[in-house]
C-alpha cells in the first residue's frame, strides 16, 4: 500500500470571502455601486444582546392579566399648543408615497390608527390617502421638499424636521426613474421617468443656529400647535441630539444604522452611521445634562421587531420608538407566498431589498398598477394592527415581570448585557457582574 | 389699515393676525414698520393681502407665501420667499442667500442683488433679479425661470432639471449639466411677460441668454461619473 501525503481541503479566504469575490465581479461587469433597500445586513451589537433581569426579592412583579400596565406617551409637550397623544409607544416612521404604493401607505393608515398611533410622510409629499386613513400623521420636512406645501403642513399633526436617517447618515436619496408615475411626478414637479435625486442638505439652512430660526418660522407658519420633531441619523448622537434641543426641537427622532432607506449605495448602509443600540445612551445623556430628558421626547427607531426591543429602547431612556421595516413585513413584505417570484427577481422571499426597482411582487415598494392591486390595504391595516398589538402586549409583559406600571417606568436597572460590546453601548453590567467597560473600578 | 410696530409688538401678534384675516375682509393690507431685522416676518400668508414692510427683515421674510403681495421696502435675510406657492415678493433691497428657495409658485422680485444659491431647487416659481446673484443658484431646479438682469456667479444651474435660467450679464461658470441654449420666440414672449410683470422696464428680452439643463444627468450612467 502506497503511502499518499495527506491533502488539506481548499481554503477560502475569510478576507475574500464569497460575497465580497461576488461583489468585486459585480462591479467589474456593471461599472456601478450596489443600489438597495433596507438597513444595515451585517450583524451588530443589537437589543438581543440585552437581557431584563425581572423582579424577584428586592422588587416585586404586577400580576400580568390584572394589574395595570399603562403604555400611553405624550410627544411634543415643550412648545406646542396640540401635542401630540398616543395609546402606545411604537409609531410608523417616515416612508415615502414614491418609494411606497398608495395602498400600502394607506394601509399602514389604517394600521396604525387602529393601534392608536402615528404614522409619518416620506420624501414625496402627503397623500390623500395617509392622511384620510391616518388619525395622527407627522409631516416630513425633508431637503428636497418634494410635495412641501404650507396646506399640508397645517392639516399635519406634528412636523418632523429630518436632517438625517441611520441607514445614510449624511446621505440624501434617490428615486430611480423606473418607479416616477405621473402622479409621483406630479408631486414632486419633475418630469416622468428621470431620477430624482434628493439632497442631502436643507436648501435654505445650515447648521443649528439656522435650524433654531427654521423652527420658528415653521412654529410661526403652524400658529405654534405643532409639535415638531427633529429627525436625526446615528452618527454623533449626543451633539446632534444637543443640538436639536438647542434648535428648539419638542422631540428627537433618532435612526440608527438598521433603519431602513428606500434606496441607497449598499456601501452606504454598511459602512456609514452606528448601531441603535450604541445611539441611545448618548442621546439620553445629552437631554440628561440639559434637563430634559422626559420634556424633549425620545423616538428611536432603527431594527425595533418586538415587544422586547420596544422594553429594551425604552428602559435605555427612549420615550417611544418608531418601526419602518417591520411594518413593511407586517403589510406583507418579503412574504414567501411571493417565493417564486422573488426567485424570478434573483433573490428569495426575506432578501428581498431591490425595493428601488419597482417590481416588488407584494405590491408595497411600486408604483405598478398591476403589483399594487395585490396588496388590500384593509387585510393589510389590520395585519399591522394586530402586529402593534402584539409588540405592546409583549412589552407590557416584560415591565409587568419588572415591576413596572408603566412603560416608561422600566429603567437601565433593569438590565443586563451579554457581551462586552453590548455592555459598552447600553451602559449596562456584563451579566453576573456589576461593571461595563467605561465605568471606574478596574 | 392695520400696522403692526414690530419694536412695539410681537411677531407672532403680526403672522397671527395675518393667518386670521376672516374670508370677504376689507382690512386686507397690512403695514409693518420697525421690522429691526426680524425673523419670519409675514410666513404662512394664505390670502391675497398686502404687507408693505418698511425696513430690512431677517431670515425667511414671506415664507410659504400663498396668494399675499408682500414688498419688504429694504433688504431681506437668508430664504425670502421660500417655498412660496403664489402671490408675489418685492424686495427692494438686496436678499441674502437661498432667496426663492424651493417656491412652487408666484413671482418673487429683487431689485437689488441675490445672494449664493438664489432660485436653490425652484419647483415652479419665477424668479427676477435686477442686480447679479451668488455662486450654485438654481441648484437642482426643478421649474420656473430666473431672470437676471446683472451678472450670475460660478455654478449656475448645477444640477439643473427644468427650471430656464436667463442671464443679461456674464456667467462666471454654469455648473454640471447646465448649458446654454437657444432663445427662441417663446422664450423671448415668456421673458418679456416676466420684466413686465416685474416692473422692469428700458430692457429688451433680446439682451438674454438663455440656460438650461442638458439632460445628461436624468438617468444615472456610470460613464457619467465624472460629473457628480
Amino acid at each position: 500500500m502506497s503511502y499518499r501525503n495527506p491533502l488539506t481541503p481548499p481554503r477560502k479566504s475569510a478576507t475574500f470571502d464569497d460575497h465580497t469575490l461576488a461583489e468585486i465581479r459585480r462591479a467589474a461587469a456593471t461599472g456601478i455601486y450596489d443600489i438597495r433597500g433596507g438597513g444595515t445586513k451585517r450583524k451588530v451589537p443589537h437589543f438581543d444582546d440585552l437581557l431584563f433581569l425581572g423582579a424577584s426579592i428586592s422588587r416585586y412583579p404586577l400580576e400580568g392579566y390584572r394589574e395595570k400596565c399603562d403604555t400611553a406617551v405624550v410627544l411634543g409637550t415643550r412648545f406646542a399648543r396640540k401635542p401630540i397623544e398616543l395609546k402606545i409607544p411604537i409609531t410608523i416612521a417616515g416612508m415615502s408615497f414614491g418609494a411606497l404604493s398608495g395602498n400600502a401607505k394607506e394601509a399602514l393608515g389604517r394600521g396604525a390608527t387602529a393601534a392608536g398611533t402615528s404614522t409619518t410622510t416620506g420624501d414625496g409629499g402627503m397623500t390623500d390617502e395617509e392622511r384620510g386613513h391616518s388619525q395622527v400623521l407627522v409631516y416630513q420636512v425633508l431637503p428636497s421638499r418634494y410635495g412641501m406645501n404650507p396646506k399640508d403642513l397645517r392639516r399635519a399633526d406634528a412636523i418632523e424636521v429630518v436632517v438625517g436617517q441611520g441607514a445614510k447618515p449624511g446621505g440624501g436619496g434617490m428615486l430611480l426613474g423606473q418607479k416616477i408615475s405621473d402622479r409621483v411626478a406630479a408631486m414632486r414637479n419633475l418630469p416622468k421617468g428621470i431620477d430624482q435625486r434628493s439632497a442631502c442638505r436643507h436648501p435654505d439652512w445650515t447648521g443649528p443656529d439656522d435650524l433654531e430660526i427654521k423652527i420658528m418660522e415653521l412654529r410661526e407658519i403652524t400658529d405654534w400647535e405643532k409639535p415638531i420633531y427633529v429627525k436625526i441619523g446615528g452618527a454623533r448622537p449626543y451633539y446632534d441630539t444637543a443640538l436639536a434641543v438647542k434648535a428648539g426641537a419638542d422631540v428627537v427622532v433618532l435612526d440608527g444604522m438598521q433603519g431602513g432607506t428606500a434606496a441607497t449605495q449598499d456601501v452606504f448602509i454598511e459602512h456609514v452611521g452606528m448601531p441603535t443600540l450604541a445611539c441611545i445612551r448618548p442621546a439620553v445623556q445629552a437631554l440628561q445634562e440639559l434637563g430634559m430628558h422626559r420634556k424633549v421626547q425620545l423616538i428611536v427607531s432603527g431594527g425595533i421587531r418586538s415587544g422586547a426591543d420596544v422594553a429594551k429602547a425604552l428602559a435605555l431612556g427612549a420615550d417611544a420608538v418608531a418601526i419602518g421595516t417591520a411594518a413593511l413585513v407586517a403589510l406583507g413584505d418579503n412574504d414567501p407566498r411571493w417565493e417564486e417570484e422573488y426567485e424570478k427577481l434573483g433573490t428569495t422571499a426575506g432578501a428581498y431589498d431591490d425595493w428601488h426597482e419597482g417590481k416588488d411582487p407584494a405590491g408595497i415598494t411600486t408604483q405598478d398598477p398591476e403589483l399594487m392591486k395585490r396588496l388590500d390595504p384593509v387585510a393589510a391595516g389590520r395585519r399591522l394592527a394586530n402586529y402593534l398589538k402584539v409588540m405592546t402586549l409583549e412589552a407590557q409583559t416584560i415591565a409587568r415581570a419588572c415591576g413596572k406600571n408603566h412603560l416608561h417606568n422600566l429603567e437601565p436597572e433593569d438590565l443586563c448585557a451579554l457581551t462586552l460590546e453590548a455592555a459598552a453601548m447600553a451602559q449596562v453590567p456584563l451579566a453576573g457582574t456589576s461593571w461595563y467597560p467605561g465605568k471606574g473600578g478596574f | 389699515m392695520p400696522t403692526f410696530d414690530l419694536s412695539a409688538q410681537t411677531l407672532r401678534d403680526l403672522n397671527g393676525a395675518l393667518h386670521s384675516v376672516a374670508e370677504g375682509s376689507n382690512d386686507t393690507a397690512f403695514e409693518v414698520i420697525n421690522p429691526r431685522g426680524s425673523h419670519s416676518v409675514a410666513v404662512g400668508i394664505d390670502k391675497p393681502l398686502t404687507v408693505n414692510i418698511r425696513g430690512s427683515v431677517g431670515y425667511y421674510c414671506a415664507g410659504m407665501n400663498d396668494g399675499g403681495d408682500v414688498t419688504v421696502h429694504g433688504s431681506a435675510g437668508p430664504g425670502v420667499a421660500e417655498n412660496m406657492m403664489s402671490g408675489r415678493v418685492v424686495v427692494e433691497g438686496d436678499a441674502s442667500q437661498y432667496a426663492g428657495a424651493t417656491g412652487r409658485g408666484g413671482l418673487l422680485v429683487i431689485r437689488g442683488n441675490a445672494a449664493s444659491r438664489c432660485g436653490i431647487s425652484m419647483k415652479g416659481i419665477d424668479i427676477v433679479v435686477e442686480g447679479n446673484i451668488g455662486h450654485m443658484s438654481a441648484f437642482m431646479g426643478q421649474s420656473g425661470h430666473l431672470v437676471v438682469l446683472g451678472d450670475a456667479g460660478d455654478a449656475l444651474g448645477d444640477s439643473l432639471y427644468e427650471a430656464k435660467l436667463f442671464v443679461r450679464g456674464t456667467v462666471k461658470s454654469l455648473g454640471a449639466d447646465c448649458i446654454e441654449k437657444p432663445m427662441r420666440p417663446e422664450h423671448l414672449e415668456k421673458l418679456a411677460e416676466l420684466l413686465s410683470a416685474a416692473g422692469v422696464t428700458g430692457v429688451s428680452p433680446e439682451e438674454f441668454k438663455r440656460y438650461g439643463s442638458a439632460r445628461k444627468l436624468y438617468n444615472f450612467n456610470v460613464d457619467n461619473a465624472d460629473a457628480y
